[in-house]
C-alpha cells in the first residue's frame, strides 16, 4: 500500500481552513447513532473524549489507571506553547511553527505543523474557559516564560504543575459528559486488541483489570491516545503503567509505525542511584535558564569526589569543565535537548562522571545566588554586603523560582542543593515516534486514528519543550473532533455494529489464548527480570549514540531475549482476578517486539537526527550531521517477527521553510 | 536495612482479610518505599506466592494514584510527601512497618492495599466543571483579568491529587477537604461564578449519598494532606453552601 499523508493542496496558510470548509459533516440527529471508541485519558484522549460527547457521538472511553484524571500528562511540568503574542515580542504562528520544524531537525511534516501552530491559540482560550488557574501578573493578565532555546516568550504555565492543571481541565470536560451519559467511562480497563472488520477499525477487546473478564466493545471508529512507549527502556520518566501495547496491536493490524527510534532523552534528571530503581525523575528544563553544568577538569579531582574526599564546592573555578559553555558559546547552558544530553555522555564516557556510578555531572548554582544577591543587595540598599548575605539574599531568589524543584531533589537524594551542586544524567523522556497517521490523524487502518503522543506526525525526531501539551489538546480539541466527522459521515445509516461477529471471537480468542499461556507457564525468571534486561539492552545499544555494530547486536540480542521470555516467564495468580504481573506481562511481551523495531529503524537510518545520533554520522567535532537522502519518515509495515517488518517511505517536502544545519554554536 | 513487614493481605472486596508479616533485606535507606515493595513483590513471585497488590503509577508524586496507611499514617511518616515520594532513609534497621490500604466505608478493598475510590470521580460528576463546550471560539483568554491573589489560591485548592489521604485519615471519612478545593478552585475565579450555587449543593448532594462522613474540625486531613490542602477550603465551600441555600 502507498502512502498517502493526504494533505490537503493550496498555500500552506489556508490549507486547514480550506479543508474544514471543505468536509462532510454529520447531522446533530446522526450524531445519537454512532459510537467512537477513545483510548487513554490523558491531554489527547480526554479532550477528544469531551469534545466527541459534546458533539453528540457516543463515546466510549478506556484508562488502565483508576481514573481519567490519573493519566501520565499530569505529570508534565514546565508549560503548553501558544502563539499568542502576548508579550508583544514578535510571536506569530508562522514563528511557532519555524521553531517546532527546525528543532525537529527536518524530519515532521510541513502541514500537520502549521496546523498545530495555527490552533494553539485556541487551546489557551478554551483551558482559561474551562477554569484552568494559569499563572497570572499583577495586572491580572496571563503570564509567559520562556523555554526550550527558542527566542520568544510562549509558554504558559500553572507553576511547576501544567500538565496537572491542563488534564484535569479535560477531565472536568469529560465530567460533564460523564455525568449527560455522552461518555461511558471504563476505568481499570486495558485494550488488548482492535477487531477490524471489512478492512475498517470496528472495535476492541478490553481486559476488565479488577474482574479479569475479557470484553467486546464495537465501535464506528476507534481512537488510540495510549501515550508514548519510552517503557521500552525499563527506567524513564513515564508512569509505572505506561506502555505501547495499544499502539502495538493496531500495529499488528495494519497500521504502520513511524520513526521508533527517535526518542527524546532528556538532560535535566536525577541520576540513578541502584539496581533496585523502578523509575526516573525528571527536573524541569527551566532549571538550565540559571544553573550551570560542569564536571572537573582534572580525573584526580573525579577520583576524589567518587571516594568523597573532595567536595565539589572545593575546586577552584580553573578546575572546572563549563563543557557547554565551553563547546557552545552562543548557547551555552541553553542549548536543545539532544545536544545538552549528548554532551554529558560525552563527557561521563571520558571518566569524568561525578557519582559512584560514572553517570552525573554538576548543575550548579552557585553563580546566579552571587548573581541574583549582588542585585538584590543594590535594590535593598544594602552597603558592602558579606559574602554570606548575597549567597543568602540569591537563594531566596532561586527558592521562590524553583523552590519545588529543590525540595523534591532533597526528598529523593537527600542532599540540600543550595549547599552543593545538584547531579543531574540524561533519561528517556518521550518518543517522537509512534503510529503513522495522515493529515487527518488516521493510521493506515481506516476507522482508526492515533492522537497526542501515541502517533509520530508533529515533532520530528526531537520536540521542543513545552509541545507536548500543546500537541495532545490540539489533537483532541480541534483537529480529531473535524477530521473524524468527515470519515463517519459514511457512517449514518450503518447501525449499531454487532459483537457476536466471526471478527470479534478471533480477536478475543487470540487475547484469551495469550493470557492462558501466560498463567500456566511454569516458568522460572519474572516479568521485571525480562524488562530489565530489554531495558539494558536498549540503553546500551539504542540510547544516546548508537552505532551498526552495537544495533546489529541489539537485534540479535532482543530477539533472542523474546523467545527466552516466551519460554520461561513466570506469572503468578489467576486470569480471573485483580493481577498486576499478568497486566505487565503483556505489556513486557510487546515492548520486547518493539524493541526489536526500533534497533532496526535505527539501523536502517544512516545519519543523525535530533535524537537519534549515529556514531558513523557526525560531523568533525562531534555534532549531529543530517544526510539529505534521509529526508523522509520511515513507516513500518507488520509481516510477523520484527526482523521481516517492510519499510515504506514518506517524503518530508518542505516548500515555506529552508533546510539548514543546526548550530548553537 | 532488614526489615519486617506486616501487610494487609485481602484476595477480593469479599475475604475477611488479615495482617502477614513478610521479612525483607538489605534495603538501601536511598530506596524510595515502593522501590522496597517492589524488592519484596520480586522476592515473592520468585518464590511462587502472589505479590502484593498496590497501586501505583507516576512515582513522583502528581496522579495519585498511590495510597497505603504505613504506621497508621497515611502516606507514612514524612509530610508532604506521597507514598512513592516516601524514602527509607525515613526507617531504621529492623523497624517492624505495619502497611494497611487505605480504610473507609466509602472505599471499599478491591484487593490488599488497593481500595475503590470511584466515589470522587462521581462527585466530580456532579459538578466538578464549567459548563463550557469546545468550539475554538471561546472568548480571548486575557479578556476577563484574574486578580493574580485569586489566580493563586485557585491554584492553590486545584493542586488537589485526589489520593483520598484526607478520607482515610479523618475519624468520620470525611470528603470535606476534598470537595472544598474543587468547590474553592472554581469559587475564586470569575468563570465559575454562573453555576456556583448549583455546584456546591450538588457535589455536597453526591459526597452525603455516597455515605462519607462530617467535618467536625480536627484538622488531620490538612497534616496529612501530601499536597498541602488547606482546611479554609472546607470554610470557603461551607460558605458557598450558605449561601447557595439563602
Amino acid at each position: 500500500m502507498a502512502l498517502d499523508s493526504k494533505v490537503p493542496q493550496g498555500p500552506l496558510k489556508d490549507k486547514w481552513t480550506d479543508y474544514k470548509n471543505h468536509i462532510n459533516l454529520v447531522n446533530p440527529a446522526n450524531k445519537r447513532h454512532i459510537d467512537v471508541i477513545v483510548v487513554g485519558t490523558g491531554l489527547a484522549g480526554g479532550s477528544a473524549s469531551a469534545t466527541l460527547a459534546e458533539l453528540g457521538y457516543n463515546v466510549k472511553s478506556f484508562a488502565y489507571q483508576d481514573s481519567p484524571r490519573r493519566a501520565h500528562s499530569i505529570a508534565a511540568q514546565g508549560g503548553i506553547n501558544a502563539a499568542k503574542n502576548y508579550q508583544g515580542d514578535g510571536d506569530s504562528t508562522y514563528r511557532l511553527f519555524y521553531d517546532t520544524v527546525k528543532g525537529g531537525d527536518y524530519r515532521s511534516r510541513e502541514a500537520n505543523v502549521y496546523r498545530l501552530a495555527e490552533v494553539s491559540a485556541n487551546i489557551i482560550d478554551q483551558c482559561v474557559a474551562q477554569g484552568v488557574p494559569f499563572a497570572r501578573d499583577y495586572g491580572g493578565l496571563l503570564d509567559n516564560r520562556s523555554f526550550g532555546g527558542v527566542l520568544v516568550s510562549r509558554t504558559f504555565y500553572a507553576k511547576g504543575q501544567t500538565g496537572q492543571q491542563l488534564l484535569l481541565g479535560a477531565y472536568s470536560a469529560m465530567n460533564r459528559q460523564i455525568a449527560r451519559g455522552k461518555i461511558e467511562m471504563f476505568n481499570r480497563h486495558e485494550m488488548l486488541d482492535v477487531v477490524v472488520v471489512d478492512g475498517k477499525a470496528r472495535g476492541i477487546i478490553a481486559r476488565n483489570l479488577v474482574t479479569g473478564e475479557i470484553e467486546r466493545h464495537s465501535a464506528h471508529a476507534v481512537v488510540i491516545a495510549s501515550g508514548g512507549y519510552g517503557n521500552v527502556y525499563f527506567l524513564s520518566t513515564n508512569a509505572m503503567g505506561s506502555n505501547v501495547t495499544a499502539g502495538w496491536k493496531v500495529h499488528k493490524k495494519g497500521a504502520y509505525f513511524a520513526n521508533p527510534c527517535y526518542t527524546q532523552i532528556h538532560p535535566t534528571c536525577i541520576p540513578r542511584s541502584g539496581d533496585y530503581q523502578s523509575k526516573l525523575t525528571l527536573m524541569s528544563e527551566s532549571l538550565r535558564n540559571d544553573g550551570r553544568i560542569w564536571v572537573p577538569k582534572n580525573l584526580e579531582d573525579v577520583t576524589a569526589i567518587r571516594e568523597g574526599k573532595l567536595k565539589p564546592t572545593q575546586l577552584t573555578e580553573d578546575q572546572r569543565d563549563y563543557y557547554l559553555e565551553r563547546r557552545y558559546p552562543a548557547f551555552g547552558n541553553l542549548v536543545p535537548r539532544d545536544v545538552a544530553s549528548r554532551a554529558a555522555k560525552e563527557r561521563c564516557d571520558a571518566g569524568y562522571g561525578v557519582n559512584a556510578t560514572g553517570e552525573a555531572v554538576y548543575l550548579d548554582f552557585a553563580a546566579s545566588f552571587e548573581r541574583y544577591g549582588s542585585e538584590q543587595a543594590k535594590i535593598q540598599n544594602i552597603s558592602n554586603p558579606s559574602a554570606a548575605k548575597i549567597k543568602e539574599l540569591g537563594q531566596e531568589i532561586v527558592r521562590a523560582k524553583y523552590g519545588n524543584l529543590f525540595q523534591m531533589y532533597e526528598k529523593i537524594v537527600d542532599e540540600n542543593p543550595y549547599e552543593t551542586p545538584m547531579m543531574i544524567y540524561p533519561a528517556v523522556h518521550y518518543t517522537m515516534g509512534g503510529v503513522w497517521v495522515d493529515y487527518n490523524l488516521m493510521t493506515t487502518i481506516p476507522g482508526c486514528y492515533a492522537i497526542g503522543e501515541a502517533n509520530f506526525s508533529d515533532h520530528g525526531a526531537n520536540r521542543l519543550g513545552a509541545s507536548a501539551l500543546m500537541q495532545g489538546l490540539a489533537d483532541g480539541y480541534f483537529v480529531l473532533p473535524y477530521t473524524i466527522g468527515d470519515y463517519l459521515s459514511d457512517d449514518i445509516r450503518t447501525g449499531k455494529i454487532a459483537t457476536d461477529t466471526p471478527e470479534f471471537d478471533a480477536a478475543e480468542k487470540e487475547v484469551t489464548e495469550r493470557i492462558e499461556f501466560f498463567v500456566n507457564n511454569k516458568g522460572t525468571h519474572s516479568v521485571d527480570y525480562y524488562h530489565k534486561k530489554l531495558g539494558k539492552i536498549m540503553w546500551d545499544k539504542c540510547g544516546m549514540s548508537r552505532n551498526k555494530a552495537g544495533l546489529e547486536e541489539a537485534v540479535e540480542e532482543i530477539s533472542a531475549l523474546r523467545k527466552d521470555f516466551w519460554k520461561n516467564v513466570i506469572v503468578p495468580g489467576t486470569a480471573t482476578e485483580y493481577n498486576e504481573q499478568l497486566a505487565k506481562a503483556g505489556r513486557v511481551a510487546d515492548f520486547l517486539e518493539l524493541g526489536e523495531l526500533f534497533a532496526k529503524d535505527a539501523l536502517v537510518r544512516e545519519e543523525s537526527a535530533g535524537g537519534h545520533f549515529r556514531e558513523e554520522h557526525q560531523t568533525e567535532d562531534g555534532e549531529a550531521k543530517r544526510m539529505k537522502e534521509f529526508q523522509f519518515v520511515s513507516a513500518w509495515e507488520y509481516k510477523g517477527e520484527p526482523k521481516d517488518a517492510v519499510l515504506h517511505k514518506e517524503a518530508l517536502v518542505y516548500e515555506n521553510i529552508e533546510v539548514k544545519e543546526r548550530s548553537y554554536k | 536495612m532488614n526489615l519486617t513487614l506486616k501487610i494487609w493481605r485481602q484476595s477480593d472486596a469479599n475475604d475477611k482479610g488479615k495482617m502477614v508479616d513478610y521479612k525483607v533485606t538489605e534495603i538501601s535507606e536511598h530506596m524510595s518505599f515502593l522501590e522496597m515493595m517492589d524488592v519484596l513483590n520480586e522476592q515473592l513471585v520468585n518464590a511462587g506466592e502472589e505479590p502484593v497488590a498496590f497501586d501505583h503509577d507516576c512515582r513522583e508524586g502528581i496522579c495519585g494514584m498511590c495510597s497505603m496507611f504505613i504506621n497508621g499514617e497515611a502516606h507514612g511518616p514524612d509530610r508532604g510527601v506521597t507514598t512513592c515520594q516516601l524514602h527509607m532513609r525515613m526507617f531504621k534497621d529492623r523497624d517492624t512497618i505495619t502497611i494497611e490500604p487505605f480504610r473507609a466505608a466509602s472505599f471499599p478493598v478491591i484487593k490488599d492495599l488497593v481500595v475503590d475510590r470511584s466515589a470522587f470521580d462521581r462527585i466530580q460528576h456532579s459538578g466538578g466543571y464549567i459548563s463550557v463546550n469546545t468550539s475554538g471560539n471561546t472568548q480571548d483568554a486575557n479578556s476577563i483579568p484574574i486578580a493574580k491573589h485569586a489566580a493563586d489560591e485557585a491554584m492553590d485548592a486545584a493542586t488537589c491529587i485526589g489520593c483520598g489521604a484526607c478520607v482515610a485519615t479523618c475519624k468520620n471519612s470525611s470528603a470535606m477537604l476534598f470537595v472544598g478545593a474543587k468547590v474553592s478552585q472554581y469559587a475564586l475565579l470569575p468563570q465559575g461564578q454562573v453555576e456556583a450555587a448549583d455546584r456546591v449543593k450538588n457535589m455536597v448532594a453526591q459526597m452525603d449519598l455516597e455515605g462519607f462522613g462530617n467535618c467536625t474540625n480536627t484538622g488531620a486531613c490538612e497534616v496529612e494532606c501530601p499536597k498541602g490542602i488547606s482546611l479554609d477550603n472546607i470554610a470557603r465551600m461551607n460558605r458557598e453552601l450558605m449561601k447557595a441555600s439563602i
